[in-house]
C-alpha cells in the first residue's frame, strides 16, 4: 500500500459530497417522518384502552417520529459514503486526505445532540408527571392523575405464584379475579408476600413491581369496558412463566353484580378475613396480613 | 533478538509432570472434595439453619473454594512467593519460553496470556451460545415443552451469566493483554503474575458455573435478584461463586491495565499520541476497578443470607429487596458499558486503517469514551423505573440516561467522519466494524424508548429490553470482538485466516443476528415477557421465525470455528508482518511478535493515524536510547 | 504433524465435544423433572371418567427422594396400588375426575384466607372425612391443591397436632404413608376442559427451612408442584 497523500489528485474532490448528503437527507426525512408519525406510530402498543395506555402510545408515536430523521441521516450517510468512497476492484489503495478535525462540525453535532436529548428528557418528564403513565411510583406518588383523591382502591397482592386482588371498598373482599369499573381512576397498591414480582396489566399500560413490605402505587384511568391480560414481568421462580390471568373493565352495573356475586361466594369465610375499613381495618395494608412468614423458617 | 538457546526437549511424560493445567485440575478436584467433606466434618450439618432443607450450602462454598485454591496451587501460583520467602532472587518472568506447553501453565508472557484468554473465553462463549440454542428450542412452542419446568430458567440464567461474566473480559482479556504493552512500547504488563492470575481465575469460575447443573441449577437469571436468590437450590451458590470470582478477576485485570498504561508508556508516547484502543481500555479498566467490588460485596451478602441466615435482603426480617437491586445495578450498569466501550475503541482503531485516513476528532473520541465511562455511574435506577423505589427521581434518571447518548454520539461522529472521503476497502474486519454502526444504532434508538419512563412502563421486563441489550452487547461487543479476531489473530498466531470463509461468516452472522433480534423488539411490544417459556398463541409465528434465525446464527458461528481450525491447524498460511498496511506499532513487528517484543524500547514521535501524512513512522530507536526496563 | 494425525485429532475433538454436549443436554432434560403418570380412564356412557388418588406427606422419606425431609404430594399407581412421587398427570379432555386426597401433614395456616373457600369443583364444595364442607377454618389448613387456569382451588385441613400414630416418613412398603397412620380424607369431583398444560401447585408456604417457605420442594417439580396434561 502506498502512503503518499493523494487527496489533491482525486477527481471527485471538486464535488460537494456533504451538500448532497444533507439535501437527500432533508428530503427523505421530510417525507418519511410524517408518514411514520401518522401511519406507524399509532400502531405501537399498548393502545388506547386507558388514559395511561393512550399516553404511552402517544409517547411512542412521538419518539418513533423523532428517531426517523436519525435513521434517515445514517442510512443516507452510509449508503452515499460507502458507495462513493470505497476502493474499486483492481484500484490501488491510496491514502485518503489527512483531515483530522473540523471544530465547526463538532460544535454543530454537540449542540444538536444536546438539544435532542434535552427535548426527549423534557418531553418524557412532562408526559410522566401528567398522569403517572401507569408505572409503579412507590408509596408516595408524585405523578398524580386529575381525580386521584377519589380513586377506586385495589390492592394487588403478588405471591409465588398468583395475584390476589383485595377491594377495600367492597368490605375487604379478596379474589383472584381482577374486575375494574369503567371510566374510573383506579389506584393499584402493589405488594408482594415473598419474592419480587411485577404486576403487568398489558392492555391497561400498567406495570408496577411487587416488593415484599412495600406499597407500590400505580394509577390508571379506565375508559370503556374491555378485557386485558395480567402477567408477572419479573422472574419470581418456578411458575413465573405461568403467573398470568385475565382481567376485565366493566360498567358500573356489571361491576356491582360481580361484586355481590363474589361476596356471596366468600360469605362463608368472611370471619377469617382482614377487617374492612368501616370496622376499623386499614384500607390497604402496607405489609399484608396475615403474616406471610407464619409457617416459614 | 537475543533468545536463550532452547534446552533439549524432554520426553512428553516428563513434561506432563510439574506445575501445569493437568496438575491444577487434579489438585482442584482434590481440594473440592477436601472442602466438601471438611464442611460436613466440622459439623456444618448440625447447624440449626440446615435442618429441614436437606441442603448444606456451606459445604458447596467450601468445596469450590478448596477447588479453586487447589487449582491455583497446581498451576504454581504459590511457587514464586515461597521461593522469595526462601531467599531466591526476584524475577518477573515465568515459563517465557517457546513450545506449546506454556499455553497450559502459568506463563507471565502477556502475549501467551492474551492467546490463552482468546481460547478460554472462546470456549465459554460457545457454551453460552449452546445455551442460547437450547433456549430457542424451548421457545419453539408456546408452553413448557422441551425441558422440564424450571430448567428453562436455569438455561436463561446460565446463558446470561456466562455471557456477561466471560465477555466482560472478551476484549480486555485477549486483545488488551496482548496489545496494550506493545502499543505503549513496553515489554510486559505492570503485574505479569496478576495478569496470569486473572485468566486462570476466570477459567476456574467458568468451570464452577457450568457445574451448576449438578446442583439443581438456579432460577434467577443473570441478575440473581434476592429474595428468590435466597430461596434457590444449591446451584445458586455456583452462580454466586462464579460472579464473585469474575469480579475479583475483573478488578485485578482493570488495576493491571491502569497501572500499565499510567506507568509504562515508552518515551514520547504522550496522552494525545496514545492509540484510541488504549484509551478505550483505560476507560473500561477504570469502570472495572470501581464496579466489580460492588458486585463482590452484594454477592457476599447474598452468600451470607443463604448460609448464615443473615437478612440483608429478607424484608420479613428487616432487610430489603431494594438493597439487592440497588447494589446490583450500581455494578450492573457500568458493567454494560464495560462490555460496550472496548467495542467503541476497536471500531475507532480499525476505521482509520481501512479508510486510509487519520482518526477524525481524536480528542472528541477520547472525550466520548471518558464521558460514557463517567456518566454510566449515574443511570442505574433506570432499571428500576417501575420498582416503586425513588419515584420522584425518575426524571433525573431519565435525563442522565439520555445524556449518555451525547458521548456515544461522539463515537458515531468520529467514526463517520473518519470514513468520509476515505479510501474504504471492505476487508472482513472493516465489515464487522461497519455492522457495528448499524447494530449499535438500532440498539441505541431502542434504548431511547426504554429510557423514556412512560414508554418503559410497557417495555420494561419484556422481550423489547432483551432485544435492545442484545443489539448493544452482541451487536456492539461481539461484532467488534470478531473484527478484532480477524484483524489481530494473524499477528498473534503468525498465520492467516481464510478470507472467503470469513466473509461467509460475516454475512450469515449479520443477516441472522438481525433476523433473530429485530422480531424480538416487536415481540416485546406485543407483550411477551422475558425469561418465560410461555407466551400467548399470537406470538407463535414470530417466535418460530426467531428460533430458526437463531439456529442459523449458531451455524454461522460454527463456520467461524471451522475457519479457525482449518486455517490455524491445516493451512497455516504465514501472515505478513503488516497485511493491512497499518501504521500502528504492533504491525511494524514480525508476526508472531517475538517474546521480548522490542530489542530496544521505541521512542514515539506521533500517533499511529497519520495516513496521508507522509511515510509511516519507523519506530527505530536512535543509538544510545534507554534499553527500557525488563 | 502429518495431515492424517491432525484429522484424527480433530475427529477425536469433535467426538469428545459431541459427547460432552450430549451429556450436558441430557443432564438438562432430566434436571429436576418428574415423569408423567397416565391416569387410567374408565368410560361411563361414552364420557371419560378418571379416578385420581393422591396423598400429601410431611416428609417424603429416603426411598422416594434424595431429599427425605421434603414435603411432597404422591400419586397412587392404580394398576399396582403403589404410591409414586410423580406430579405430572395425564388426563383426558372433558372428563369427570374423582379426586381423593389423603393428607398426613399437620396444619400450618393459610396466607390467603380466601383460599379456604373451595371453588372450581362440582358444587363448589369438598367432602372432608365424609362431611360436605363449603369452607374450612384457614388456621386449620395444611396445604392447598390449586389449578389456577381451571379456577380450581381448595385448602386441605391438617392432621391435629395431638393425634396419635402420626406418619413420620412416607416409607410404607407400597410407598407413601400407611393408611393406618393419622390422616384426613378429602374428596371432590371436577371436570377437565380443553386439552392443554395446566399447572397445579400448593399455595401454603410449606417448605420449612427456606425464606418465605417457598424453596426446595415448592420450587421443584415432583414435590409440591406439577402439571395436569389434559390430552384430547
Amino acid at each position: 500500500m502506498a502512503s503518499e497523500p493523494s487527496a489533491a489528485t482525486s477527481p471527485s474532490d471538486s464535488t460537494n459530497h456533504g451538500l448532497r448528503v444533507v439535501v437527500v437527507w432533508l428530503v427523505l426525512s421530510a417525507i418519511a417522518t410524517p408518514l411514520v408519525a401518522i401511519y406507524v406510530g399509532p400502531l405501537i402498543p399498548p393502545g388506547n384502552a386507558t388514559v395511561q395506555g393512550q399516553g404511552q402510545t402517544f409517547d411512542n408515536q412521538v419518539m418513533t417520529a423523532f428517531v426517523t430523521p436519525i435513521l434517515c441521516l445514517l442510512a443516507v450517510f452510509f449508503a452515499y459514503g460507502l458507495i462513493q468512497f470505497h476502493v474499486r476492484r483492481n484500484e490501488a489503495i491510496l491514502d485518503g486526505p489527512p483531515i483530522r478535525n473540523d471544530s465547526q462540525i463538532q460544535l454543530l453535532w454537540i449542540v444538536i445532540t444536546t438539544v435532542m436529548v434535552l427535548f426527549l428528557a423534557g418531553f418524557g418528564t412532562y408526559e410522566l408527571l401528567q398522569d403517572g403513565s401507569g408505572g409503579g411510583q412507590g408509596p408516595n406518588p408524585i405523578a398524580l392523575p386529575a381525580h386521584h383523591q377519589d380513586a377506586f382502591q385495589v390492592q394487588v397482592i403478588a405471591q409465588q405464584w398468583q395475584f390476589t386482588y383485595r377491594y377495600p371498598s367492597l368490605g375487604g373482599l379478596e379474589s383472584n379475579q381482577l374486575y375494574l369499573p369503567a371510566n374510573t381512576t383506579v389506584a393499584l397498591h402493589v405488594t408482594s408476600l415473598d419474592a419480587i414480582h411485577s404486576f403487568w396489566a398489558y392492555e391497561l399500560g400498567v406495570k408496577a413491581d411487587a416488593n415484599p413490605g412495600v406499597d407500590n402505587v400505580a394509577y390508571v384511568e379506565t375508559k370503556g369496558p374491555t378485557t386485558f391480560h395480567v402477567r408477572c414481568a419479573e422472574l419470581c421462580g418456578l411458575w413465573h412463566p405461568y403467573m398470568f390471568n385475565n382481567g376485565r373493565v366493566v360498567d358500573s352495573a356489571q361491576f356491582q353484580a360481580w361484586a355481590s356475586q363474589q361476596q356471596r361466594v366468600y360469605a362463608s369465610i368472611k370471619p377469617f378475613m382482614n377487617k374492612p375499613e368501616s370496622e376499623g381495618g386499614a384500607p390497604y395494608a402496607k405489609t399484608y396480613f396475615p403474616e406471610p412468614d407464619r409457617r416459614a423458617g | 533478538m537475543t533468545e536463550a538457546a532452547a534446552p533439549p526437549p524432554r520426553p512428553l511424560w516428563r513434561r506432563l509432570l510439574g506445575f501445569n493445567l493437568l496438575t491444577a485440575v487434579l489438585l482442584g478436584i482434590g481440594g473440592w472434595y477436601l472442602g466438601w467433606f471438611g464442611a460436613h466434618a466440622i459439623g456444618a450439618e448440625s447447624l440449626e439453619y440446615f435442618e429441614d432443607t436437606d441442603y448444606n450450602e456451606l459445604s458447596v462454598y467450601l468445596a469450590y473454594l478448596g477447588g479453586v485454591i487447589g487449582f491455583l496451587v497446581g498451576l504454581g501460583f504459590l511457587n514464586y512467593p515461597i521461593a522469595r520467602l526462601r531467599g531466591y532472587p526476584p524475577s518477573l518472568r515465568e515459563k517465557e519460553t517457546h513450545g506449546w506447553t506454556r499455553y497450559f501453565s502459568l506463563c507471565t508472557d502477556h502475549k501467551v496470556v492474551g492467546i490463552q484468554y482468546l481460547w478460554g473465553i472462546g470456549l465459554f462463549f460457545f457454551i453460552g451460545g449452546l445455551n442460547a440454542m437450547l433456549i430457542r428450542t424451548e421457545q419453539l412452542s408456546p408452553h413448557s415443552q422441551s425441558f422440564p419446568m424450571g430448567t428453562y430458567l436455569t438455561l436463561v440464567g446460565m446463558h446470561g451469566t456466562m455471557m456477561m461474566g466471560m465477555m466482560t473480559s472478551g476484549i480486555l482479556g485477549p486483545f488488551a493483554n496482548y496489545l496494550v504493552p506493545i502499543m505503549i512500547g513496553a515489554r510486559r504488563m505492570a503485574f505479569p503474575r496478576i495478569e496470569a492470575l486473572t485468566f486462570w481465575l476466570l477459567m476456574a469460575a467458568g468451570a464452577i458455573l457450568t457445574t451448576t447443573i449438578f446442583f439443581g441449577g438456579f432460577p434467577t437469571g443473570w441478575t440473581g435478584y434476592a429474595p428468590l436468590q435466597t430461596q434457590a437450590n444449591p446451584g445458586m451458590d455456583n452462580y454466586i461463586l462464579f460472579f464473585a470470582l469474575v469480579g475479583v478477576s475483573m478488578t485485578l485485570l482493570g488495576l493491571n491495565m491502569i497501572a500499565t498504561i499510567l506507568t509504562m508508556r515508552a518515551p514520547g508516547l504522550t496522552w494525545t499520541r496514545l492509540p484510541i484502543f488504549v484509551w478505550g481500555v483505560l476507560s473500561t479498566a477504570v469502570l472495572m476497578v470501581l464496579a466489580a467490588p460492588v458486585l463482590i460485596a452484594v454477592l457476599s451478602m447474598g452468600a451470607l443470607d443463604r448460609t448464615a441466615q443473615t437478612s440483608f435482603f429478607n424484608a420479613a426480617a428487616g432487610g430489603s429487596s431494594y438493597l439487592y437491586q440497588n447494589l446490583f445495578w450500581v455494578f450492573g450498569h457500568p458493567e454494560v458499558y464495560i462490555l460496550a466501550l472496548p467495542g467503541f475503541a476497536i471500531v475507532l482503531e480499525l476505521l482509520p486503517v481501512f479508510a486510509r485516513k487519520p482518526l477524525w476528532g481524536y480528542r472528541l473520541a477520547v472525550a466520548g469514551l471518558l464521558g460514557v465511562s463517567l456518566l454510566s455511574w449515574f443511570v442505574w435506577q433506570h432499571h428500576l423505573f417501575v420498582s416503586g423505589m425513588n419515584g420522584d427521581l425518575r426524571p433525573f434518571y431519565m435525563l442522565s440516561t439520555e445524556l449518555i447518548s451525547i458521548p456515544t454520539g461522539f463515537t458515531f461522529l468520529c467514526g463517520m467522519m473518519t470514513l468520509w472521503r476515505g479510501r474504504i476497502s471492505f476487508t472482513v474486519p472493516m465489515l464487522f466494524c461497519l455492522a457495528w454502526f448499524f447494530n449499535f444504532l438500532i440498539g441505541g434508538l431502542s434504548g431511547v424508548f426504554l429510557s423514556d419512563t412512560p414508554s418503559d412502563v410497557t417495555t420494561h421486563g419484556s422481550f423489547f429490553s432483551m432485544a435492545h441489550f442484545h443489539y448493544t452487547i452482541m451487536g456492539g461487543l461481539v461484532f467488534t470482538f470478531f473484527a478484532a479476531i480477524y484483524y489481530w489473530v494473524p499477528k498473534m498466531t503468525g498465520w492467516e485466516l481464510h478470507e472467503g470463509l470469513a466473509k461467509i461468516h460475516f454475512w450469515t452472522m449479520f443477516i441472522f443476528f438481525n433476523s433473530t433480534f429485530a422480531p424480538l423488539l416487536a415481540a416485546g411490544f406485543l407483550g411477551q415477557a422475558r425469561r418465560a417459556p410461555v407466551y400467548t398463541g399470537n406470538l407463535k409465528f414470530l417466535n418460530d421465525w426467531v428460533s430458526i434465525s437463531a439456529f442459523l446464527l449458531g451455524i454461522s458461528m460454527l463456520i467461524f470455528l471451522f475457519n479457525l481450525v482449518w486455517s490455524l491447524a491445516f493451512v497455516k498460511q504465514p501472515a505478513e508482518a503488516n497485511p493491512w498496511g497499518s501504521r500502528s506499532i504492533e504491525f511494524q513487528l514480525p508476526s508472531p511478535v517475538p517474546v521480548h517484543n522490542f530489542d530496544r524500547i521505541p521512542v514515539f514521535s506521533n500517533d499511529p493515524y497519520g495516513y496521508g501524512e507522509g511515510p509511516a513512522p519507523s519506530y527505530v530507536v536512535p543509538a544510545g536510547a534507554p534499553a527500557g526496563r525488563e | 504433524m502429518r495431515v492424517g494425525v491432525k484429522l484424527l485429532l480433530v475427529a477425536v475433538a469433535v467426538t469428545a465435544a459431541g459427547a460432552v454436549i450430549g451429556f450436558y443436554v441430557s443432564n438438562l432434560t432430566t434436571l429436576a423433572g418428574s415423569r408423567s403418570y397416565s391416569v387410567p380412564v374408565q368410560n361411563a356412557n361414552g364420557h371419560p371418567v378418571v379416578k385420581l388418588e393422591i396423598q400429601t406427606v410431611a416428609a417424603v422419606g429416603p426411598t422416594l427422594s434424595p431429599n427425605p425431609d421434603w414435603v411432597s404430594y404422591l400419586v397412587k399407581d392404580q394398576s399396582t396400588g403403589h404410591w409414586k412421587r410423580e406430579t405430572v398427570w395425564d388426563l383426558p379432555a372433558h372428563a369427570t375426575v374423582h379426586v381423593t386426597i389423603y393428607n398426613f401433614d399437620g396444619a400450618s395456616g393459610l396466607r390467603n384466607p380466601y383460599l379456604a373457600r373451595p371453588q372450581g369443583m362440582v358444587g363448589n364444595r369438598i367432602r372432608v372425612d365424609g362431611k360436605p364442607t363449603e369452607a374450612i377454618d384457614p388456621n386449620d389448613a395444611s396445604h392447598t391443591f390449586a389449578v389456577p387456569a381451571l379456577g380450581l382451588v381448595l385448602a386441605i385441613p391438617g392432621v391435629a397436632d395431638e393425634a396419635k400414630n402420626q406418619c413420620e416418613y412416607a416409607d410404607a412398603p407400597i410407598g407413601g404413608c400407611a393408611m393406618s397412620t393419622a390422616h384426613r380424607t378429602i374428596k371432590f369431583t371436577f371436570h377437565t376442559t380443553t386439552p392443554g398444560h395446566y399447572r397445579w401447585q400448593c399455595f401454603v408456604p410449606c417448605a420449612a427451612g427456606w425464606v418465605y417457605g417457598f424453596g426446595g420442594p415448592m420450587q421443584t417439580i415432583g414435590y409440591m408442584d406439577g402439571f395436569l396434561n389434559v390430552k384430547a
